[in-house]
């Protein structure tokens, strides 16, 4: 097909033979006008008194009665017909397909992929929303609150978060030109905050607490964002996503990411976001009433292993708040063995007081004092304090009180 | 980035093996390519084979697209229509079966040729059912060239389809 090098229509139909000649005189610009209006009309997008004023010419004037009529035909054509549903995992299996023909030079490494499927993912619920559904507002509980936000505020809240990665990947901040105004308190990286000082009320965006920059971002954007279309707001989360997997390569393994309340490994932070994707997507499609499946197995393993090695930090925050003055054995070293079921299947030890074992979990030869059994799934919707502990269905052996501190302790890996 | 330097960009990185290239070009063009498929083929498996196959085409072989010809839309698309039209007649389906399964879907692929500034403004206009006043605040453009696109759209469609049929 040739079609955009292909003119057709569009210039005025030659006097016919015979027609009283009036030289000079252009074609009437009323005709010209109301010609222009040929293609809104067809597509009825015109306003009601330029169509019944464009139907009137209609009558006298063959040559646009002629396009009028082609054009409405074509537009008869133009079907309105919902995009076809892409089945869960086509593009997995897509990849895959093509990978396996052609192994690429440059691989995406395996702890980008998981941010690549989910804002692919997020991307797809959000290519179906009707303007009513970008009204609704979705809730984003974490363990401190609720958010409420409507789908292009959650969209901001995601790009604010993930463009603290652009730093580390070589990229400019892409708030940079927001950050005119000074933020409060300078906008020096917070010092030396206690990581794990979850028990805050919910913060006012300030300097004092663990999730200021992280907060102040999000609302900067939103701020920056107000009255701008949803779908604007879409290509400007989607484009700034894309940049960062662009930039992403080996060599950026090693870097790490300054969240404010903690500084993370640019690979650890890539699942963090793919993470956070998912849950707010899903907290989207849950305002909108539409279904959202679940991350693919591999990718969700990533989310679970990294839930899980952010633990004992959470864990030690809490005995420090809770048992500060309850003397424990200084040698005592108590792990619990957690045993993920479902498509992230997998086993991991969990030390609780803090301090792990020497060496590599591998080998770790204390027994476990508990075993927890839960879906992988459950735990992740937990990590993101989407579910209430007590309620959850799990197996457990061996040390009831450490099973039950450490399902209290998971949701406050959870942060606004 | 206007849509003829991501083309451009998007060859470059796929001759390059760049796998997060590939995992943009599917996010762009797999709509296209899937609902294409779906449409022709009638049939969600086939439909999901024949979008491995097309994205696997372009993988494996970049080079076979010209930016300077056409866009990458305009080529994805007429080799997903081809593709799924062999597959038709492989299934020795009958000419009329073909033609009535393809006039459904042509018209879809027609609007996906067409030039990215008439096509945001026809789908902006029509799929979401605005007037030329909200699609010309929403695009950012007045509403003289709003109308000015959704006319010279409407033109090209209706030759290309004059044209297919």
């Amino acid at each position: 097909m040739t079609a955009p090098s292909r003119r057709t229509g569009g210039s005025p139909a030659p006097a016919a033979p015979g027609a009283p000649t009036t030289p000079a005189a252009p074609v009437a610009p009323e005709h010209e006008a109301l010609r222009g209006l040929l293609g809104a009309w067809a597509l009825r997008a015109c306003r009601p008194d330029e169509a019944a004023e464009l139907e009137r010419h209609l009558a006298d004037c063959p040559d646009c009665a002629e396009e009028g009529e082609r054009l409405r035909r074509a537009a008869a054509r133009l079907t309105k017909a919902d995009p076809l549903d892409q089945p869960d995992g086509l593009r997995q299996q897509v990849l895959e397909f093509c990978l396996a023909r052609r192994a690429p030079e440059h691989p995406l490494p395996v702890w980008a992929a998981p941010y690549a499927a989910e804002t692919a993912r997020l991307d797809a619920l959000l290519r179906d929303l009707g303007p009513q559904e970008w009204r609704e507002l979705a809730e984003l509980p974490w363990h401190g609150g609720t958010l409420r936000l409507d789908p292009a505020e959650v969209l901001c809240h995601l790009a604010a978060v993930d463009s603290l990665l652009a730093a580390p990947l070589g990229l400019p901040d892409p708030l940079a030109e927001q950050d005119r105004v000074p933020p409060q308190g300078g906008g020096a990286p917070v010092p030396e905050q206690p990581r794990t000082a979850d028990e805050l009320p919910p913060p006012a965006p300030g300097r004092g607490y663990p999730h200021a920059r992280v907060l102040q971002r999000t609302e900067q954007l939103i701020l920056d964002q107000a009255g701008a279309d949803p779908q604007q707001v879409r290509r400007r989360w989607r484009g700034q996503s894309q940049a960062l997997l662009r930039a992403v390569g080996p060599a950026a393994a090693g870097r790490s990411v300054d969240y404010g309340f903690a500084s993370v490994p640019l690979h650890d932070a890539f699942v963090d976001r793919a993470f956070e994707t998912w849950i707010h997507a899903e907290d989207v499609a849950r305002a909108v009433d539409y279904p959202y499946a679940v991350p693919s197995s591999g990718h969700l393993r990533q989310m679970v292993d990294l839930a899980v090695r952010m633990l004992p930090l959470v864990l030690a925050g809490q005995r420090q708040g809770a048992a500060a003055g309850a003397a424990t054995g200084a040698a005592e070293v108590r792990v619990l063995r957690l045993v993920i079921e479902g498509p992230a299947a997998g086993e991991w030890l969990v030390p609780l007081d803090g301090t792990a074992p020497p060496g590599p979990p591998a080998e770790w030869t204390v027994p476990p004092v508990a075993e927890l059994v839960m879906d992988g799934v459950e735990f992740c919707q937990l990590a993101a304090a989407h579910r209430d502990p007590e309620q959850l269905p799990v197996g457990q052996y061996g040390d009831r009180a450490s099973i039950r501190a450490l399902l209290a302790a998971v949701p406050l890996l959870s942060r606004p | 980035m206007t849509a003829a330097d991501w083309d451009q960009q998007m060859r470059s990185r796929l001759a390059r093996g760049e796998e997060s290239a590939l995992g943009e070009l599917y996010d762009q063009l797999s709509p296209l390519v899937h609902g294409l498929a779906g449409r022709i083929l009638g049939d969600e498996g086939a439909a999901a084979q024949l979008t491995r196959e097309v994205f696997g085409h372009l993988w494996e072989h970049p080079d076979e697209f010209d930016p300077d010809e056409r866009s990458l839309r305009s080529w994805v698309g007429e080799l997903t229509h081809r593709r799924a039209v062999d597959r038709l007649r492989r299934a020795d389906l009958g000419p009329e079966e073909i033609d009535r399964r393809t006039a459904a879907a042509q018209a879809q692929y027609v609007v996906a040729a067409l030039p990215p500034g008439l096509r945001e403004t026809l789908e902006t206009t029509w799929y979401d059912g605005r007037s030329c006043q909200e699609t010309a605040r929403r695009l950012g453009i007045s509403e003289q060239a709003v109308r000015q696109r959704l006319r010279l759209g409407l033109q090209l469609i209706a030759s290309e389809l004059e044209f297919g049929s």
